[in-house]
């Protein structure tokens, strides 16, 4: 294999291994669940979408095509992790998962499980529409 | 040189997987563990392609994708039965 091949590849290799090691570090320390959240959604679809083009760069200068393969995965990968970390915010936000004290706007959280917008003026205890 | 960092990043994946173990194992809530599975399957794709790259065959990316695709349909599935307590209504 060629020496440039192997620089990129390595250095390609090396940055996703990083991003994705960061992504699960953030899932294991960060405080409450909605700080967790962002850690593995972002940086780990990241550090795999780095991994997938290194490993598609190998295919190229070992077997001298190039794979469609990794280039599904990316695109399935980029297109559902939002899709699965919308999912997981709302489950959490109707489960009244705990929040850190110091989160901004957490009394909005009470319009948005009844679905209002945010400037409804209806009284939430009140309303008899809503279950 | 492509060796060396092929075992590196394999180790640091390793070392992610552990991390989501904890999380999955003390996570005090349901949507806590949900979300340790979620990154389990992305590290474990990309611990089956780096492992792919050290054996230098390209069998393992149809195992690849497979866990792409059954990972976020059992996640969604998960989070829908969470949701609304059934999957299919």
């Amino acid at each position: 294999m060629n020496d440039v091949f192997e620089i990129i590849i390595g250095l390609l290799l090396t940055i996703g291994g990083v991003f994705i090691f960061v992504g699960s570090l953030g899932l294991a320390r960060l405080k409450d669940f909605y700080a967790r959240l962002h850690a593995p959604t972002k940086a780990t679809t990241v550090g795999l979408g780095s991994v997938l083009l290194a490993s598609m760069i190998y295919t190229y200068a070992t077997e001298g095509y190039i794979s469609v393969n990794e280039l599904l995965i990316t695109l399935f990968l980029v297109i559902t992790a939002p899709v699965v970390a919308h999912i997981l915010a709302k489950v959490a936000m109707h489960h009244q998962v705990k929040m850190m004290p110091k989160t901004r706007n957490a009394e909005l959280v009470k319009l948005a499980r009844k679905q209002l917008p945010p400037d409804a003026t209806v009284d939430i205890e009140e309303d008899s529409r809503l279950p | 040189m492509l060796d060396i960092a092929v075992i590196f990043v394999g180790i640091v994946l390793a070392i992610s997987l552990v991390l989501n173990i904890y999380r999955l194992f003390v996570g005090p809530n349901a949507s806590d563990r949900l979300l340790a599975l979620d990154t389990m399957y992305i590290n474990s794709i990309a611990l089956i392609l780096v492992y792919g790259m050290h054996s230098s065959t390209t069998l393992y990316f149809e195992a690849a994708l497979l866990i792409a695709m059954l990972g976020f349909v059992s996640s969604v599935a998960f989070a829908k039965y969470l949701l609304r307590g059934d999957i299919i209504e």
